[in-house]
């Protein structure tokens, strides 16, 4: 069982007043709090450990060089990866993404496809975009049903051997949709393609194994997972990864270089050029292990049943419009009054001290789909309580009242 | 009519007499329920207030010299603030729009509402404002 008060108690940022308030924070899809030993692993980091790594034979620079690499460490055992050069460390999850999609302009050719979903977040779209118009490669959408599953007979029907890549979220930001990710990658697979899972919001959620899903190409943020800004995670498969051109270049990736001509390191190096961001990484360890101590499929659970209790709640308010409703979904859920726009909402509950998320949620495709401008979305952690929810439920009803 | 630094005054004194934050919004949402809407075929995308959360169309008219704004918004917050600018700025020479300090914003209590976040989009209004002015001026 989760002692809610003892982990609450744990991060600072959830203790203090916002607008005279008790704050509340329920935009956790974008990022979470951190908690009291990741803030200290940043700071010790800075105090005692920093130096730049992979450089110095000095002793710091060994230091904050084995902090670094256990971090990778603990990202391998955390997604279950074969190798720790399978883990890339990115700026986030659209970095990772962009990683990739660069690699992969080079790579595809006129008649080539690849194919993402309707419900994806704008960085699982646009680098594919900008992919295609540089490589000539055609981008195939799967399409959305209303309760928002994936359509997953139109993405049968995509898929052929012009398929090189499949790009899809593994659960949605704005949805909270989770898909099937073993059957799409199995799919993919049989039809001779890679696969890309964007797991920003499943990897704080889910328990995730990369060998048993099989997954090419596996992406997420350190700040969505309790972690720091500014780090995140490419997982790829040491084949790939091996074949996949360099992203960025410089220092670091390199292995030799001459005025004529440039090796590249070996993995994971030669995609982590320049000075990485050290501190963020290091901390992140202490993210993943407050994770693993509490049990992701703990969190997991505790997230459910307060998703089950605010959709419950919620489903009291007149008038009320859920967006998603697929038959499997995690930590968050989207909605609207009818006869509000999100905007005011977002507005009055800020006010009375509650952070919710309205707008599109960067990814406008589902909005079209829907006819809305956009949502209101309550997005959990495990810090969350019940008690938060009945606030926001009656912060919600007299902002209705307000704006009636 | 008063000058854009009178009005200011007006609205400020207006706002303070209002308790507390509900109260100032309330009055914004009445403010903003009694915009006059504008015309279904003035809701182009020429009009419309790009890098808002809530959409705002604006439009422009020139009248003896004055500039007269009219505007709305999906939002009805959003609409009660924009009223407040127009009621402020509407009607008034091109020249003092585009030079007013409008200061007053953060006094009656919308400081959020001037922050830089991309989501809220008074920084954009206010910029599309004194655009239109400029081009009259320029004119
Ligand atoms: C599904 C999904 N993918 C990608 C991202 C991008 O993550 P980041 O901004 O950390 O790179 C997000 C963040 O909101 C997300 O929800």
């Amino acid at each position: 069982m989760i002692d809610g008060s003892k982990i609450r108690a744990q991060f600072p940022a959830l203790h203090q007043k916002v607008n005279g308030k008790d704050l509340i924070y329920f935009d956790n899809a974008a990022s979470s709090q951190k908690p009291q030993v990741v803030l200290d692993a940043i700071s010790n980091y800075y105090h005692y450990d920093n130096a730049n790594v992979h450089r110095g034979v000095h002793y710091l620079s060994q230091k904050a060089t084995d902090k670094f690499e256990n971090t990778r460490k603990s990202v391998q055992a955390f997604i279950n990866a074969k190798n720790s050069c399978e883990i890339i460390f990115t700026k986030g999850a659209t970095d990772s993404i962009n990683l990739v999609a660069n690699g992969y302009r080079s790579i595809l050719n006129k008649g080539d496809e690849i194919i993402i979903s309707q419900m994806e977040h704008h960085s699982n779209i646009v680098p594919w975009q900008i992919c295609c118009e540089i490589s000539g490669a055609e981008l195939k959408i799967i399409p959305m049903l209303d309760d928002g599953d994936l359509d997953m007979e139109a993405f049968e029907n995509l898929l052929s051997e012009k398929t090189k890549l499949v790009a899809i979220t593994h659960i949605s930001n704005s949805l909270g949709t989770i898909n099937p990710v073993e059957k799409i990658i199995n799919k993919t697979h049989a039809a001779g393609a890679k696969i890309l899972i964007d797991g920003a919001q499943a990897a704080p959620h889910t328990f995730v194994d990369v060998q048993a899903l099989d997954v090419d190409y596996y992406c997420f943020s350190a700040q969505k997972m309790y972690g720091p800004t500014g780090v995140g995670v490419l997982y790829g498969k040491k084949n790939l990864l091996t074949t996949l051109p360099p992203y960025q270049s410089g220092g670091e990736m390199i292995k030799e270089v001459s005025l004529k001509k440039t090796t590249y390191a070996d993995l994971p190096h030669k995609f982590e050029a320049g000075t990485p961001n050290i501190a963020g990484v290091v901390a992140f360890k202490s993210a993943l292990d407050f994770i693993t101590d509490l049990g992701i499929e703990n969190i997991a659970k505790h997230e459910d049943d307060l998703l089950k209790y605010a959709i419950e709640k919620l489903s009291e308010i007149s008038d009320i419009q859920f967006i998603g409703k697929a038959k499997k979904r995690a930590a968050l859920v989207s909605f609207n009054i009818e006869g509000l726009h999100p905007y005011d909402m977002g507005v009055l509950l800020d006010k009375m001290g509650i952070a919710i998320r309205t707008g599109h949620h960067c990814a406008q495709p589902i909005m079209e789909h829907y006819k809305i401008s956009g949502t209101a979305r309550m997005s959990f952690a495990i810090y969350n309580t019940k008690q938060e929810i009945d606030s926001c439920i009656t912060a919600i009803k007299k902002a209705q009242i307000m704006l009636g | 009519m008063g000058t854009i630094a009178e009005i200011q005054a007006e609205i400020t004194e207006e706002f303070n007499m209002l308790e507390d934050w509900m109260e100032k919004y309330e009055y914004i949402i009445e403010l903003g329920k009694a915009l006059p809407m504008i015309d279904d075929k003035y809701k182009t995308d020429d009009n419309l207030i790009k890098g808002c959360q809530s959409r705002v169309w604006l439009r422009a008219d020139e009248q003896n010299g004055k500039i007269i704004y009219s505007a709305d918004s999906d939002a009805i917050i959003t609409k009660g603030i924009v009223a407040v600018l127009i009621r402020v700025l509407s009607n008034q020479n091109a020249e003092e729009i585009a030079t007013a300090d409008l200061a007053f914003i953060d006094e009656i209590g919308f400081k959020e509402q001037l922050s830089q976040t991309r989501a809220n989009g008074l920084v954009s209004m206010i910029k599309e404002i004194k655009f239109y002015a400029l081009a009259y001026q320029n004119k």
